[in-house]
This record gives structure tokens, sequence and C-alpha cells, in this order.
């Protein structure tokens, strides 16, 4: 499901499945987009924050669009306790790796990797981000 | 330490495209004269070959190579003084001409600000930015042979919206006097089928007050002030036209001082101001080696 910001509208509210995994997209080129995901974040249950977010940055790879400090990006995840996947969506073999990545997340959110939690999961990830 | 005026004037409301360079590997600024004749010489084996230069058909130009030291254009003592490198042309006419104007002009320097250069080892000199002003033929005639002879890299310095937003603000917080021209930030906009550039011209009186303002921090500016600043005339320019100039691409920045493109080209506007601006590029080109 997607959707360009939080809270997602209320009359969709009974037909919506359980939500697994959040993943708030950034373009590093708009510097809207951070801020969007910024008010956006107000509004997920604090329930989500242990293993259930992970925030996408998207165009990182041509530095001279920057328009998001990869410090501001580093300081938000963070504050929310959640890791950040970089990624290209202009290569094709770096935007099915993404993909794949993600789909990883989402199975072990959805709990289907047996022995893996979601929040074993991400403190791994946030670990050797930090290493 | 400031240059003086009649010889700044020659850098000043030019475009100069900007590089960044690789330590030079066994250069001596002593051997100008030698490097002169020996840059002339390779460019004019590369016309021999055919290499196609853009001269004007009636002219049998030779190109004239000149090399000189600018021991005023620096930062620090430990900075390299900057070495001027100009092409003229050997024709007829040129000569009759009193004013001899460069064909080609490109010049390195190192301006340090209060962060001392890394040291290098003794044969190496760092000279980390490099502008030129010129057709593009003669840069790269001159560029491969400094490749060549010095073991170095030049590449293109790209400015990002981050480096022109932080441009803008300290470009305005410089007290210039009342006649200073408005402050220009150009917009592209993104993902549309014709291309769309917007341009938000600010009174100069009025943005340094919003710096004035803004500005907390003693002694240094924060990328938390930067954003502040730009966020206030986003948010100015949303209330008039409703559109959020934040998810565009800043692609300019003019100000009385300097003006600046993302694509990595500069043009200085005020001699007194020189000096701190070329502090600023020498650091993103350090940066960016």
């Amino acid at each position: 499901h997607l959707a360009t910001s939080l809270p997602l509208p209320s009359e969709q509210d009974h037909l919506r499945p359980k939500i697994d995994l959040i993943v708030f997209v950034i373009d590093i080129k708009n510097k809207r987009s951070l801020k969007n995901v910024d008010d956006s974040l107000a509004y997920v249950d604090a329930s989500f924050f242990l293993g259930k977010v992970c925030f996408l940055v998207t165009g990182v790879g041509r530095v001279n669009c920057c328009s998001v400090e990869m410090d501001a990006v580093s300081k938000l995840a963070e504050t929310y306790c959640s890791p950040v996947i970089c990624c290209e969506l202009e290569l094709e073999a770096i935007r099915v790796s993404t993909a794949q990545r993600l789909l990883r997340l989402l199975e072990i959110c959805a709990g289907h990797i047996p022995g893996v939690s979601a929040l074993s999961f991400v403190s791994l990830m946030c670990n050797s981000a930090d290493e | 330490k400031k240059a003086d005026p009649p010889k700044t004037a020659f850098f000043l409301c030019k475009q100069w495209t900007l590089y960044s360079v690789t330590p030079l590997y066994g250069f001596s600024g002593a051997r100008l004269k030698d490097y002169a004749r020996l840059l002339s010489v390779a460019i004019a084996a590369e016309k021999q070959k055919g290499v196609a230069v853009e001269m004007d058909a009636e002219l049998d130009t030779n190109i004239k190579v000149d090399v000189s030291s600018l021991p005023d254009l620096k930062g620090r003592n430990q900075d390299h003084a900057a070495i001027l490198v100009q092409l003229f042309s050997r024709s007829p006419t040129s000569r009759r001409n009193s004013e001899n104007k460069p064909l080609w002009s490109g010049w390195f320097c190192s301006v340090s600000g209060d962060d001392l250069p890394k040291s290098v080892p003794k044969e190496f000199t760092l000279l980390p930015l490099f502008l030129t002003n010129g057709a593009e033929c003669y840069t790269s005639l001159v560029g491969s042979w400094f490749q060549k002879t010095f073991d170095c890299c030049f590449c293109r310095l790209a400015l990002s919206p981050l480096n022109l937003s932080w441009m803008a603000v300290i470009w305005t917080g410089h007290a210039v006097d009342r006649t200073a021209s408005a402050m220009e930030l150009v917009f592209s906009v993104p993902s549309l089928p014709q291309p769309l550039n917007i341009s938000y011209a600010i009174h100069p009186e009025d943005a340094k007050a919003l710096w004035d303002s803004v500005h907390k921090t003693p002694g240094g500016i924060t990328q938390e002030e930067v954003d502040v600043f730009m966020d206030c005339l986003y948010s100015h320019f949303h209330r008039h036209f409703k559109i959020h100039l934040s998810a565009t691409k800043l692609v300019k920045v003019s100000t009385a001082i300097a003006s600046a493109h993302c694509s990595g080209t500069i043009k200085f506007l005020h001699s007194e101001h020189l000096t701190r601006v070329l502090m600023l590029l020498t650091e993103l080109a350090r940066s960016q080696i």
C-alpha cells in the first residue's frame, strides 16, 4: 500500500489488512520529502518502532543534486531506532536488490521467518551500521 | 590579506568553470617559464595532429602560453601561491591591438581558511582549486598536459543545492553597500514535460535582516541556521504563490558578492570578497578530491 503522507484516510480502515512494515521514502533531491516524513512519523504508533519501520533514502547516486543532508537522515533514524537503507532507483540492478532486501525485511516483520524476530533483526542492522 | 583591486579586476565579472585537482607531483614554482614553453610545444603538437581547435578561419593562430605566479592570492603562508596559465593568440591582428586579451585563462589556487590544509609530502604541491575561462577545447589541452606532466587528476566541481544554500547564507551575511543588487535564487522544477525555472529575488537588506535574526551562534554558521533561513524564504514564497520551493532543486545563487551555478561555474562580483569566496571554493574542492 502506497501513501503520500500519514495519517491514512480513515474511510478504508475496516478493509485494510494488518500492517507489518512501514517504509518511509526520503528523496535526497527533495528537501520537502524529509519534512513530509518527519510530519508523518507523528502518526505512527510507538509499537511499530520495535523493528517495523525503516527509512529508504533514494537518489543517493547523484552527489551534486543533494538537497537533504545525510546527517539529518541519520539523526532521524537514531531518534526512531530504525535502520536506513540507501538506494538509487534509476539503476535497475540496485532497484531489484533493494526490493529484495525490503521483501526479506517484510517477511521477518510478518513473522514468516522462524527464529528471527523483527526487533532482533533490526538491532542487528542498526549495530552493523554503527560499525 | 587583500589583493590589490587593479590586479583582482581581471578575475571579476567573468564566468569561471570550477575543477578540483589532486596534488601536483614534481611541480616547482621556479620553473614557470619552462612549463610555459613545454605547454606551447604540446599545444602546437596537438594542432599538428589535427585535434579540432576552434579558431577564426582567417587567423593562422600560433598559441603563446604564459604561466605566472600570483603571490597575493592565497589564504595562509602555508598555501602555495596561485598559478595563472594564459593562452594568447599570436596572430598579426592581435599584435596590432594594444590590449591583448587572452584566448583562454586558467588558474590554480589554494586559499585556506581556519582549518590548515593537510600537509602533503615535499614532492607534492597542493593547489586543489582550478578555474577556467575560455573554450572547452583549450581546457582539455591544458588539462591533459598538466595531468601527464604532474600526475594529477582534474574533476569538475559540482555544486549541490546544499552547497548553494550555504553560499546564499554566507554571502548574505556580509554587509555590502546600499547599491548592492538583489539576492536571486533560481530553482529548477523536476519531473515536468517542459523544463521550468523559478527565479526568486530578495532585497539584500531584507535578506540580511532575516539572516541577522536567525544567526545566533557567534563565530560560526550551523547547518540548522542555514535550514531555518532557507525555510523562511520557502514559506514566504509558499504563502504568496502556493508553491513548495523545498520540493524543487536550487540551481543558482546570485548575490552582490558572487554568483554560483550548480553545474560548477562561478562569477566573482566584488573584489573585496574575492578571497573569502575562494576560501569556500577551496574547501569544497579539497573535500571532493
